[in-house]
C-alpha cells in the first residue's frame, strides 16, 4: 500500500492562562504515523487524548507547532501526483490557490450534523459551492449533476438535494455532510467523531458508507471515534492516542486480539459484552477501581503519561517518556510491553 | 412504588398534535434498577419528565396516572410536587455537564437546593454538602471549586452527588453517561450501582446505548414511536429478545470479540408520530411483517415473564387500539426545570 499522508514528530501546544500563570497544554506530542492509499485509519482515544487536534491539524486548521505533515496525494493544479517524490510538505503551502488544492483533496466532516449544516440554505448549497470553488471548470449543469452523483453515492435520493437541513433526520445530515467532503474528489476524508451523534440503529449505515467510499471511491478516511467497536467494524488500522501521545498503533485486528499497551487493554476491558453474564458488583468495582480520570497534560514533567494509572509500571516510568518501538507489524509506547511476552494489566 | 398507567403526552404542533408518549404503564419497585431505551425520538425523555411533572408548553399530559408512593403527581398542584421533588424524586439532567450553573460555585449550587428545600443551618448545608460529595468520590475541597474546574466525569458526579442531597426514593436520569468515554461510562455505572446498593434508592435509567446497562439494570424496556416495545428482565431481553425492534438493536451494533460481521442496523426512520396509526408502528422498517401487521394494531401482551407489543408473540390480535380515546383530559402541566425562572408568568 502506498503512503497518503506521513505526519512526522507532530506536535502542538495552546498556551493557557493569563500573564502572570503562564502554562503551556500539550494536545498533541510528537506524534508519528501515516495514511495509506484506500485505507480507513481510525484514531481513538479518551475526550482530552488529542484526537480531534490531530484531525484538525491535518486539515489546516491548526498550524503544528513543530513537526511536519506530508501530503504524497498530489495538490490539483498546484503540484501533479508523484512529483516531488518525496510529496509535498503543509508547512510550504502559502498561497490560497495551493491552500484550496489541498483542502479539496483532504476535507473534513464533522461530529455534530445539526451543527455543521446551514440551516437556512438548501443541502444543495454546500455541495454546490464547494464544487464551485474546488472545480471551477463545470457549467452550472454540470455542477447540478456531480451534486446529483455525489448524493447517491452517499445513498441520499436526489430529491433530498432540495430539502432544508431540518426536514432530514440525523442519519441523513450526516450523509450529507459526507456528500459535502466528496464533491471535491478527495483522496482523504478527515472524519472527525462523523457517528458518535447518531442513534444506534442508523450508525451502522454510515459505517457501511464509509466502507463503501473507500472500497468504491477509493478515498483514504482518518476515523476519529472513542468507539473501539465500530473502529473495528471499519477500520484497517487502529492508533490509539493517550494524552497528546500516541500509545499504540497496528492492524486493528492484531491490536484488539493482543492489545501490548495497558492503556488500550483497559479501553478494551471497558468495552461492556452484552453476552456476557453480568459480573458481580465487587468485580466490576475492583475493574474500574481507579476513577477513569483523564491525565494532566498541561506542562506535564518527564515520564510515561499513563503511569498513574498504570499497575504494571516501572522505575523508568517515573522519567522517561516511552517512545513507540516495534513490535512485530505494530508499535507500542511502553516500557513494559514485550514481543513475545504477554504483560495483561486489565483484562 | 411508582406505578404509571396509561400516561400519554403530546406536543402541540402546527399541524395538530404530535403523540410523543402514548399509552406507557409500567411500574418501578424500591430499590429496582429499570432502563429505558430507544432511539431519540421515540419519547424516552418526555416519558421521564412527564413521570417528574417538568414539561413545559408545548408539551402536556393527557392523559393517564403516575403514582409515586401513593400520590397521583399528575394532579398535584406546584406547591404539594415542591415536597416531593427533590426530597423524595430526583433529576439527573442529560448533559449533566451543561446543567451546572457555570458561575457558582459547586457548594453554593448544593446550598441552593438544601435551603430552597428548608435547610436553614450554614453548619448542617456544609456537612451535608461535603458529606454527599464524598459520597461520589469526590474531595469535598471540590465545593468551593467552580464547574470549569471539574472534568467531565467529576461534573456527573456532581450532578449526582447533587440528586442524592435527600437520600430520595427514586432518581431519575436521562443519558448522564451520553458525554464520556467507555472508560469513565463504566466507573460511574458502578458508582452509581454500589451507592444504590448502599442508599436503596430506586432508578429509572434513560440510553440509548443497550449495551451499556446490559450489566446494570434489572428490568428493561424498550420504547419505540412513544409507545413499549417491550418490558421484561435485563437478562431475558438480550438472551431472547421477542420484539423485532429490540433484536435489531441489539444486532445493530458491532461487538469486539468474536467473528467480523456485516452488519445492516435498522433501515429507515422511526414514524410521524403526529398522524394517527392504523397499523404496527415498526412494520415499514420491520424485517419479519406479516400482513396483518398494516392493519392491526398491535398490544402490550404478556409472554411468560415479558411483555411485548408484537402481532407475532401476542396469541389475541383483537379488541384493542380503542383504548386511546378513554383518557381523561388533564389541566394544563405547569412543571418547570428546578432553578429556572418562570418567565412565562
Amino acid at each position: 500500500m502506498s503512503e497518503l499522508l506521513r505526519a512526522e514528530n507532530l506536535t502542538r501546544h495552546f498556551k493557557i492562562g493569563g500573564m502572570l500563570a503562564r502554562s503551556t497544554l500539550h494536545a498533541v506530542d510528537d506524534v508519528s504515523f501515516s495514511i495509506g492509499e484506500r485505507e480507513i485509519v481510525a484514531l481513538a482515544g479518551e475526550s482530552g487524548s488529542g484526537k480531534s487536534t490531530v484531525a484538525r491539524l491535518l486539515g489546516r486548521v491548526y498550524k503544528p507547532t513543530s513537526g511536519t505533515i506530508t501530503f504524497y496525494g498530489g495538490l490539483r493544479g498546484v503540484v501533479p501526483p508523484g512529483e516531488h517524490g518525496q510529496g509535498e510538505s503543509l508547512s510550504r503551502i502559502r498561497s490560497r490557490k495551493h491552500a484550496l488544492a489541498y483542502a479539496a483533496q483532504a476535507p473534513m466532516v464533522f461530529q455534530d450534523p445539526f451543527g455543521s449544516l446551514h440551516p437556512v440554505f438548501r443541502v444543495s448549497h454546500g455541495v454546490l459551492r464547494a464544487l464551485k470553488l474546488h472545480r471551477p471548470g463545470l457549467s452550472a449543469e454540470q455542477r447540478q449533476a456531480e451534486a446529483e452523483r455525489v448524493f447517491e453515492v452517499v445513498g441520499l435520493d436526489k430529491d433530498m438535494l432540495n430539502r432544508y437541513p431540518h426536514e432530514l433526520s440525523g442519519g441523513q445530515r450526516q450523509r450529507v455532510g459526507f456528500a459535502q467532503a466528496l464533491a471535491t474528489k478527495p483522496k482523504l476524508i478527515l472524519a472527525d467523531e462523523p457517528v458518535s451523534m447518531l442513534d444506534v440503529s442508523i450508525r451502522i449505515g454510515l459505517l457501511n458508507l464509509m466502507a463503501k467510499l473507500r472500497d468504491e471511491e477509493g478515498v483514504s478516511i482518518l476515523y476519529i471515534t472513542h468507539d473501539i467497536a465500530s473502529a473495528r467494524y471499519v477500520a484497517d488500522r487502529l492508533i490509539v492516542m493517550y494524552a497528546g501521545q500516541i500509545a499504540e498503533t497496528g492492524p486493528i485486528e492484531d491490536v484488539l486480539a493482543d492489545p501490548k499497551h495497558p492503556y488500550t487493554q483497559l479501553l478494551l476491558s471497558a468495552v461492556p459484552d452484552p453476552k456476557a453474564p453480568p459480573p458481580s458488583l465487587e468485580a466490576l468495582a475492583a475493574a474500574a477501581g481507579e476513577r477513569g480520570e483523564p491525565p494532566k497534560v498541561i506542562d506535564p514533567s518527564p515520564g510515561c503519561r499513563f503511569r498513574p494509572r498504570c499497575p504494571v509500571s516501572v522505575a523508568t516510568c517515573a522519567n522517561v517518556t516511552p517512545v513507540l518501538t516495534v513490535h512485530g507489524d505494530r508499535e507500542v509506547a511502553c516500557h513494559v510491553a514485550k514481543d513475545d511476552e504477554k504483560v495483561r494489566a486489565f483484562s | 412504588m411508582l406505578e404509571v398507567s396509561g400516561l400519554s403526552v403530546e406536543y402541540a404542533g402546527r399541524k395538530g398534535p404530535v403523540h410523543a408518549v402514548d399509552d406507557v404503564s409500567f411500574s418501578v419497585g424500591r430499590g429496582e434498577f429499570l432502563a429505558v431505551v430507544g432511539e431519540s425520538g421515540c419519547g424516552k425523555s418526555t416519558l421521564l419528565f412527564a413521570i417528574a411533572r417538568l414539561l413545559a408548553p408545548p408539551a402536556r399530559i393527557t392523559g393517564g396516572s403516575v403514582t409515586f408512593e401513593g400520590h397521583n403527581l399528575v394532579t398535584m398542584t406546584d406547591k404539594q410536587l415542591a415536597n416531593i421533588r427533590w426530597q423524595n424524586l430526583s433529576v439527573v439532567m442529560q448533559s449533566a455537564m451543561n446543567a451546572l450553573n457555570p458561575v457558582k460555585s459547586i457548594g453554593a449550587q448544593f446550598a441552593d437546593a438544601l435551603a430552597a428545600h428548608g435547610m436553614r443551618s450554614k453548619k448542617l448545608i456544609r456537612s451535608r454538602s461535603a458529606e454527599v460529595l464524598e459520597l461520589v468520590g469526590i474531595d469535598k475541597a471540590h465545593l468551593k471549586s467552580y464547574p470549569h474546574q471539574l472534568s467531565g466525569g467529576m461534573r456527573q458526579r456532581a450532578m449526582i452527588a447533587m440528586a442524592l442531597l435527600f437520600t430520595p426514593d427514586l432518581v431519575i436520569m436521562d443519558e448522564p453517561t451520553s458525554a464520556l468515554d467507555v472508560v469513565a461510562q463504566r466507573s460511574l455505572m458502578t458508582q452509581i450501582k454500589e451507592l444504590q446498593a448502599r442508599l436503596g434508592f430506586a432508578i429509572i435509567f434513560v440510553t440509548h446505548d443497550m449495551s451499556l446497562v446490559s450489566h446494570f439494570s434489572d428490568r428493561l424496556m424498550v420504547m419505540y414511536a412513544g409507545q413499549i416495545a417491550e418490558l421484561g428482565t435485563t437478562r431475558n431481553i438480550f438472551d431472547n429478545p421477542l420484539h423485532p425492534y429490540s433484536r435489531g438493536l441489539l444486532e445493530a451494533f458491532p461487538g469486539i470479540r468474536g467473528p467480523k460481521a456485516q452488519l445492516t442496523g435498522i433501515p429507515g426512520s422511526p414514524p410521524d408520530l403526529s398522524v394517527i396509526h392504523h397499523a404496527c408502528r415498526f412494520s415499514p422498517r420491520c424485517p419479519v411483517k406479516l400482513d396483518s401487521c398494516m392493519t392491526t394494531i398491535p398490544a402490550l401482551v404478556p409472554v411468560e415473564d415479558t411483555q411485548v407489543r408484537c402481532l407475532l408473540n401476542g396469541a389475541d390480535a383483537e379488541n384493542h387500539g380503542a383504548h386511546a380515546e378513554n383518557h381523561v383530559r388533564l389541566p394544563r402541566t405547569t412543571g418547570r426545570l428546578p432553578g429556572t425562572r418562570r418567565s412565562w408568568r
